[in-house]
């Protein structure tokens, strides 16, 4: 499923809604829930999951092309972890 | 603190003027509308923020931590999630809130 077939469901849900609120609605809630990372907070939705950051440690690359090393600095990156109804009716579809 | 369905149902309200009831809704939908497709075994791929993606993971040995026991982890479907290059670029220059002064 794309954002686009996924704002297609959201809009046949419900009709009350102009098809335009449900566009700008599904892009404001992804906006929210990046802007809050990124501002260090946490995303806690029930049975759905979390989002929080992960530290990366500072690590030595190479650049691709020229094989030269490069240093990068430590960073965070988003984490996800699935809540217990996610986790359940995911493995449940295929435990049967 | 944490950012929940109501705030975000809230942000909707305010941002886009969609009233309180159906923002609540709708903030509902997206989540479940997302879960129906990862237990309807089909990947989820959001363009800007990132995908949820299924691996199927095989049995293997675990352990009971209390007692030490061996007892194998079953055979399992797990979610996982891949965050795009746009969301990663916005958060690699946080400050985790529990650091922050």
């Amino acid at each position: 499923m794309t954002k686009s077939e996924l704002i297609e469901k959201l809009i046949n849900k419900q009709p009350e809604l102009q098809p335009k609120d449900v566009e700008r609605g599904v892009r404001e809630i992804l906006e929210v829930m990046v802007h809050t990372l990124a501002a260090g907070d946490r995303i806690e939705i029930r049975g759905f999951g979390s989002f929080s950051l992960h530290y990366r440690k500072p690590r030595v690359g190479r650049n691709p092309k020229t094989g030269d090393q490069v240093d990068l600095g430590g960073k965070y990156v988003p984490h996800f972890k699935p809540g217990k109804a996610l986790r359940e009716r995911v493995n449940e579809s295929v435990q049967g | 603190m944490a950012l929940t369905k109501a705030e975000i149902a809230e942000h909707l309200f305010e941002k886009v003027g969609i009233n309180r009831k159906d923002a609540k809704e709708l903030v509902e939908t997206f989540f479940e509308e997302i879960r129906h497709a990862l237990e309807s075994g089909e990947q989820v791929k959001i363009s800007g923020f990132g995908n949820f993606d299924l691996r199927d993971k095989s049995e293997r040995p675990g352990r009971n931590p209390k007692t030490g026991e061996d007892i194998p982890i079953s055979a399992r479907r797990v979610v996982t999630f891949r965050p795009g290059q746009k969301f990663k670029a916005r958060v690699e220059d946080a400050t985790p809130i529990d650091e922050q002064e």
